[in-house]
């Protein structure tokens, strides 16, 4: 099951235009692992993401997700995985429970599914006393956590993070990685998008995209050795920075 | 369906948890048909009138008795001079003034011409030329009663009728313009707003990438808000009936499946709509002035069409609700049936498979 590519990219690129928001860009990803892509806002992250899920079709190239083409079998790709956005993406005006219900719901999950679903997620985000609240009435923290796990509900095998991290404490930044690397140990492919460079370090692998390109890519340690830095902080500025 | 229904569920938790739309769901309605029925008439009752008797005869009386007796006016003063015309309007209390001259019996009778001069407050002039027609009315109708006891004159005596409304009751125009504006209002900005509340919560992206269809997305959204216009047209058709006591002459089935065709018409537009906006705001603002003040000024709801300059005459017959104003006109007041509206009904089928088209067509760029 390990080093077995769950996504493969070759030559994928989107034109907007004349623009090329995503160019050539080629990589792949193995199942089990956490793989960060990285890039300043407005290098293609976005957009290359949004290929991966089905959601935008590319101009040319060729890209598989978890065995599915992304030009023909769009439908099974959604599937088999999981996508939390950087908005924040449950229903406020819904309870956890309820959130819970419909996400399970539209994956087509049945009742006893779910519910049993439901009794993990919530034993295990300590969520008990506000199963029955709005949404809303949760810290960011939580919500965000609780948008992971929904995002997992439906047992994908690639889960899609767009910066799911945007504007929490460090404390729960600690925390949602922790749950990340405990999704990975279970199996699943971590596909994630961050600013925070020392959330790269966490990553198995990271791409850094620069203007609709890969520049690099490669274990942090290797990079940061390659580049002769300490932190991924600065090779993201070598790079960035051209 | 498992799924549909659980997308229906949740939209509906939606609906019943913001008041806001809850308000404009189902207060709308009952207050837009109160307001229209009751405030907005076109009609007068009671209108305090003065009387200006300078010939105090037999046949003066007769005619003050017969304005006196009419429910259109109350005749609240009787002034002795012309020169209390003028100060009796200033403080408001009369909207007209009804004058006989001197010696007006004896002119009716010898000269076979009298004068009446009837004086109206023009601050509000529809006010004033309806009441001088009724008061022209009631001196006519006197008029003919003479010349029936005398032999005089060949004459033509107009005799009009109104038909389907014979009292003029301006509620029955109302009725059919409300439930247009009504129907249009929730269908279509409700729905352009709860989809664009989707994309502008980052929702509608998780659920493009979830396994249901796009199609399905729109459908289970717009599913729950013809439910709803449903139950009001069945409100505004019930209120109507009972409080205003608007006739239903025509079938009541066929009345309700124009309805719904006229709700999806809307609810296609909201999601035309939907497509080109990004924010609720914007959603909003397009469904109000877009499609809002075209329902109510162009679609003869208020003002005919036919006494419009020619290129707003063009521009109607693009607006919706005109022809289902006529159609609910011809179902409740004429009771005409299929035969009669096959024409508008065909209309409002092709602008409904229109927008559709287009909405799907834009969808579709959307996505790419």
């Amino acid at each position: 099951m390990k080093n077995k590519n769950v996504i493969e990219v070759e030559n994928l690129s989107k034109l907007f235009g004349d623009f090329a928001a995503v160019n050539n860009i080629s990589f792949q990803v193995k199942a089990g692992e956490i793989f960060g892509f990285l890039g300043a806002n407005g290098a293609g992250k976005t957009t290359a993401m949004k290929m991966l899920i089905g959601i935008s079709s590319p101009t040319s190239g060729k890209a598989t997700v978890a065995g599915f083409d992304v030009y023909k079998e769009a439908e099974s790709i959604k599937k088999n995985i999981g996508y939390m956005s950087q908005k924040f993406a449950l229903y406020d005006d819904l309870t956890v429970k309820e959130n819970i219900t419909f996400f399970g719901g539209i994956y087509g999950l049945s009742k006893k599914q779910i519910d049993q679903k439901r009794c993990e997620l919530v034993e295990e985000l300590g969520l008990k006393e506000v199963t029955n609240s709005l949404v809303a009435s949760l810290p960011l923290g939580w919500k965000q956590k609780l948008a992971f796990s929904v995002s997992l509900l439906h047992e994908p095998k690639i889960v899609f993070l767009d910066e799911p991290t945007g504007g929490v404490d460090p404390i729960t930044r600690r925390q949602f990685w922790e749950m990340i690397y405990k999704a990975a140990h279970n199996g699943t492919t971590i596909f994630v998008t961050t600013h925070y460079m020392d959330e790269a370090e966490y990553c198995d692998r990271v791409s850094i995209m620069v203007n609709g390109k890969i520049e690099a890519l490669d274990t942090p340690k290797k990079l940061k050795e390659h580049y002769k830095t300490d932190t991924m902080n600065d090779v993201f500025l070598k790079l960035a920075r051209g | 369906m498992k799924r549909f229904v659980g997308f229906v569920r949740k939209e509906f938790y939606h609906i019943f948890r913001d008041k806001r739309s809850l308000f404009i769901l189902f207060g709308m309605p009952i207050a837009q048909i109160l307001l229209f029925g009751f405030a907005i008439t076109n009609e007068i009752n009671n209108v305090n009138i003065a009387i200006l008797d300078q010939a105090n005869d037999v046949t003066s009386k007769e005619i003050i008795n017969k304005i006196a007796s009419s429910k259109h006016f109350s005749i609240v003063d009787v002034i002795q001079q012309e020169s209390s015309i003028e100060s009796i309007f200033k403080k408001g209390k009369v909207k007209a003034v009804v004058q006989f001259e001197n010696n007006f019996g004896n002119n009716l009778i010898k000269k076979k011409q009298a004068n009446v001069q009837v004086l109206t407050d023009a601050t509000d002039p529809n006010m004033a030329s309806t009441i001088s027609n009724y008061i022209s009315s009631i001196l006519k109708k006197y008029q003919q009663e003479l010349n029936k006891n005398s032999t005089i004159d060949y004459q033509i005596i107009p005799q009009s009728r109104m038909v389907y409304n014979a009292e003029l009751k301006s509620v029955y125009m109302f009725v059919p313009g409300v439930m247009t504006v009504i129907l249009m209002l929730v269908s279509a900005m409700m729905t352009s707003i709860s989809i664009t509340r989707e994309k502008e919560q980052g929702t509608m992206e998780i659920l493009l990438v979830s396994p249901l269809k796009p199609f399905q997305v729109i459908i289970g959204k717009v599913f729950p808000y013809i439910f709803l216009s449903v139950i009001n047209a069945i409100v505004i058709v019930l209120l109507s009936i009972f409080v205003f006591n608007v006739p239903v002459n025509g079938s009541l089935f066929l009345l309700g499946v124009e309805s719904v065709l006229f709700i999806i018409t809307s609810l296609a537009l909201g999601i035309l709509i939907s497509t080109i906006s990004a924010t609720q705001q914007t959603a909003m603002m397009i469904s109000l002035m877009g499609l809002m003040l075209p329902t109510i000024l162009l679609s003869g709801f208020i003002f005919p069409i036919s006494s419009m300059p020619l290129p707003l005459q063009v521009i109607s017959n693009i607006i919706p609700a005109k022809w289902f104003i006529i159609i609910v006109k011809g179902i409740m007041l004429k009771g005409i049936g299929i035969g009669y509206i096959f024409k508008e009904t065909a209309i409002l089928v092709l602008m409904t498979l229109l927008f559709i088209g287009i909405s799907v067509k834009k969808y579709k760029i959307r996505l790419e």
